[in-house]
C-alpha cells in the first residue's frame, strides 16, 4: 500500500540548536495519525515543514505523491491546516474570512460562496456569520479556522494542537469532527499533547521526543511495549510505604514505583489477578490497612512516561 | 524568476488573489476609519509646518507654492509606514503563516496590500489638494500635466509601498517594523529638493540630494503644476534635474523591481512570530 504521507529523514536546526534529528513517519490514506509528544519535541516543526512553512536542512516530504519541497503548491491544493492559534481575521466577518480562504484555493464567487455557507452551517456559524470574528468566542474562532482547514475539501487535514485550550464540549466536537472526516476517508495528522485524545482518535500514533520519533504503533501496540497491568496501591498510612514495598518486590516482576507525598505504590505485573490477590493476602498478614487497591491496564501515560523519563531515572527492570 | 513559473503564479491568478486580499485590506480600512486619521492628519500637518514655520523665512508665498509639490512627494512617502504596520500586523496574527500555507500566488499577499494602501494615499493627496488651495497653491499648468503629475505621484506612492512591504517583513516585531517604517521616511524626505536647495547642502549631501528619486519626482510634480522655483532657491542643473520626469519613472520602475524581489524572496521564508 502506498502511503498518503511520507516523510524522511527529516532534519532542522534553529541556530545550533537540532529540533528534527532524523524523523521519519508514513500515514496511510484515511488515517487518523497522531504526533505525541511534549512542548518543543519537534512536533509543531514537523507540521510546518509538512505544510510548506518551513523548509527543513535535510529530508524529504511527499503529500498525495506530490513533493512538497519541490512542488509546494501542488502539496498546498492537497493540504488543509488548522493551528493552534486561530489564524482568523478579526475585522472581517465569519463570512467574509471563511470566503476569502476559498478564493485563495482558486475557487470560482459562486462555488465559493456556497461551501463558505456549507461550512457555517455545518460549524454552527451560520447564525453569527455576519459579526465580527472579533466578538466570537474562543471556540468559535477556533471552529471558523477549522473550516478554512476543510473548505476546499482536501485528502490531509492537519491539525496542529487542535484542542489545546478549549473546554470539555468544545474538544468532544472537535473530536467528533475528526472522526467524521476520517469517516469520509480524509487522512488526518494530528499533533496533541493529550495522551488521552491520541488514544480517542489515532488509528496510530508516532511518540516524538526531542525530535526523533521514539516509539511509533497503534495504542494497542504502544501498551503492550510497556507490559501487562499495573496494580495500585494507596495505603492510609505513610509508615507503612517501606513493608509495602517489600511486598511488592517480592512478587512483582520490576521494581514498585513509589510516590511518598500520595503514600502511593504501583507495581508492573505480567500476571494481573492472581499477583493483586497475593497482595491482598501479604497485605491482611501484616495488617496494613489500605485506602484503595486495584488492577488496571497500562496506558498510553505509562507509555509517555516510560520512554521519555531523563535516562538516569528509567526504570530498571530487576 | 520562479514566482511566475509556478502553477499559482500565472498573471491572471496573481491579480485575482491579489484583488481578494487589497478587498479585505480594504475592509479592514473601512471598519477602522481611525486608522485613515494619520493619512489625513498628516498632510494637513506637513503643509501647516512647512509652510508657515519655516515659509515665512524662506520667502513667503513664492516658498509655499514651491514647496507644495515636496509636500505631495513626501506625503505618499510617509504612507509607506502603512504597508510596513499593516503586513507586520498580519504576520503576527498568523495571517501570513494562513495565506502561505495556501495554494496561491506568493506574490499576492503583498501586492494586495501595496495596492489597497494606494487607496490611502489618493486620499492623503485630496487632503493635500485642499491645503495646498487654501494657502495659495494653484495648478498653473494644463489639465493634462496636472494628471501626469498626480499620476507620477501615486506611482511613486506605490514604489514606496514596496519599500515599506519589506520593511515590514523584515522587522522581528510590529513594534520594531512601527519604528522601522518610520525612521527612514526623514532623511529620504528631508535630503531632496522637495524643501530646500539642494546647491545650498554641503557635500555629499547635495550630491545625494541632486540624486535622489524623491528630489525627481518633486522637480517633475513641480514643472507639470507649473509652479516655479523662487529666486532664493536655486535648483541643481545636473543630469537627473534635466531629464527629471525620465529620471523619475525610472527610478520607481527600478525600486519596484528591486523591492518587489526582495520582499517576495523574504515573505517565501519569512516565519510567523
Amino acid at each position: 500500500m502506498t502511503a498518503h504521507v511520507r516523510i524522511e529523514g527529516l532534519h532542522k536546526s534553529f541556530g545550533s540548536k537540532p529540533a528534527l534529528r532524523g524523523v521519519d513517519l508514513a500515514m496511510r490514506g484515511g488515517e487518523v495519525f497522531a504526533l505525541l509528544g511534549r512542548n518543543g519535541a519537534g512536533k509543531t516543526t514537523t507540521v510546518r515543514i509538512l505544510t510548506t512553512l518551513l523548509r527543513p536542512d535535510s529530508g524529504q516530504v511527499f503529500v498525495a505523491g506530490h513533493d512538497v519541497l519541490r512542488a509546494p503548491d501542488r502539496a498546498r491544493s492537497a493540504i488543509g491546516v488548522s493551528g493552534q492559534y486561530a489564524a482568523v481575521d478579526e475585522k472581517l466577518t465569519g463570512f467574509e474570512n471563511l470566503y476569502l480562504v476559498a478564493r485563495l484555493y482558486g475557487m470560482r464567487r459562486a462555488r465559493a460562496a456556497d461551501r463558505t455557507r456549507e461550512l457555517l452551517a455545518r460549524f454552527h456559524l451560520d447564525t453569527v456569520m455576519h459579526n465580527r470574528a472579533g466578538s466570537y468566542s474562543g471556540g468559535m474562532r477556533r471552529r471558523l479556522d477549522l473550516a478554512g482547514a476543510l473548505i476546499a475539501e482536501p485528502s490531509l487535514v492537519v491539525l496542529d494542537e487542535p484542542t489545546t485550550g478549549l473546554d470539555p464540549q468544545s474538544r468532544q466536537n472537535t473530536w467528533a469532527l475528526v472522526r467524521d472526516l476520517a469517516g469520509k476517508g480524509t487522512t488526518v495528522l494530528l499533533t496533541t499533547q493529550y495522551l488521552e485524545e491520541a488514544d480517542q482518535l489515532a488509528d496510530r500514533i508516532a511518540v516524538l521526543e526531542d525530535g526523533a520519533v521514539v516509539a511509533e504503533g497503534t495504542a494497542d501496540e504502544l501498551k503492550r511495549m510497556v507490559g501487562g497491568e499495573r496494580i495500585e496501591l494507596v495505603l492510609t498510612e505513610a509508615r507503612d510505604i517501606p513493608a509495602a514495598e517489600q511486598i511488592l518486590a517480592e512478587i512483582g516482576d520490576t521494581v514498585p514505583h513509589v510516590d511518598e507525598s500520595a503514600r502511593r505504590l504501583e507495581l508492573r505485573t505480567e500476571s494481573g489477578q492472581i499477583a493483586l490477590a497475593d497482595v491482598v493476602a501479604r497485605l491482611n498478614m501484616r495488617a496494613i490497612p489500605v485506602l484503595d487497591l486495584g488492577l488496571r491496564r497500562a496506558t498510553l501515560d505509562d507509555v509517555f512516561l516510560a520512554l521519555t523519563e531523563e535516562p538516569a531515572a528509567k526504570e530498571v527492570p530487576a | 524568476m520562479t514566482v511566475l513559473s509556478t502553477p499559482t503564479g500565472g498573471l491572471t491568478r496573481i491579480a485575482r488573489d491579489a484583488g481578494s486580499l487589497a478587498w479585505r485590506n480594504l475592509l479592514n480600512i473601512r471598519r477602522t476609519p481611525g486608522s485613515l486619521l494619520a493619512s489625513i492628519v498628516q498632510p494637513v500637518m506637513f503643509v501647516v509646518l512647512l509652510a508657515y514655520v519655516f515659509g515665512g523665512s524662506l520667502g513667503g508665498p513664492a516658498y509655499r507654492e514651491y514647496i507644495l509639490a515636496g509636500i505631495f512627494v513626501q506625503t505618499v512617502t510617509f504612507n509607506a509606514s502603512f504597508t510596513t504596520i499593516g503586513l507586520a500586523n498580519d504576520l503576527q496574527k498568523g495571517l501570513v503563516d494562513r495565506f502561505r500555507a495556501l495554494p496561491m500566488s506568493r506574490l499576492a499577499v503583498i501586492l494586495g496590500r501595496t495596492s489597497s494602501d494606494l487607496t490611502t494615499s489618493v486620499l492623503s493627496l485630496l487632503v493635500t489638494t485642499v491645503c495646498g488651495l487654501a494657502i495659495g497653491w494653484r495648478i498653473r499648468g494644463s489639465v493634462l500635466d496636472a494628471v501626469a503629475a498626480y499620476l507620477l505621484v501615486l506611482l511613486f506612492a506605490f514604489a514606496m509601498s514596496w519599500v515599506g512591504a519589506y520593511i515590514g517583513l523584515v522587522a522581528p516585531s510590529v513594534e520594531v517594523a512601527q519604528s522601522l517604517g518610520l525612521i527612514w521616511l526623514f532623511p529620504v524626505t528631508f535630503i531632496s529638493t522637495n524643501f530646500a536647495s539642494v546647491v545650498a547642502m554641503p557635500e555629499p549631501l547635495g550630491s545625494i540630494a541632486a540624486w535622489s528619486p524623491i528630489s525627481a519626482v518633486s522637480t517633475s510634480v513641480r514643472h507639470l503644476f507649473g509652479n516655479p522655483a523662487p529666486g532664493g532657491l536655486p535648483q541643481p542643473e545636473g543630469w537627473p534635474a534635466q531629464h527629471a520626469p525620465l529620471y523619475a519613472v525610472l527610478c520607481c520602475i527600478g525600486l519596484i523591481a528591486v523591492f518587489m524581489t526582495l520582499a517576495v524572496h523574504r515573505y517565501r521564508r519569512v516565519a510567523s512570530r
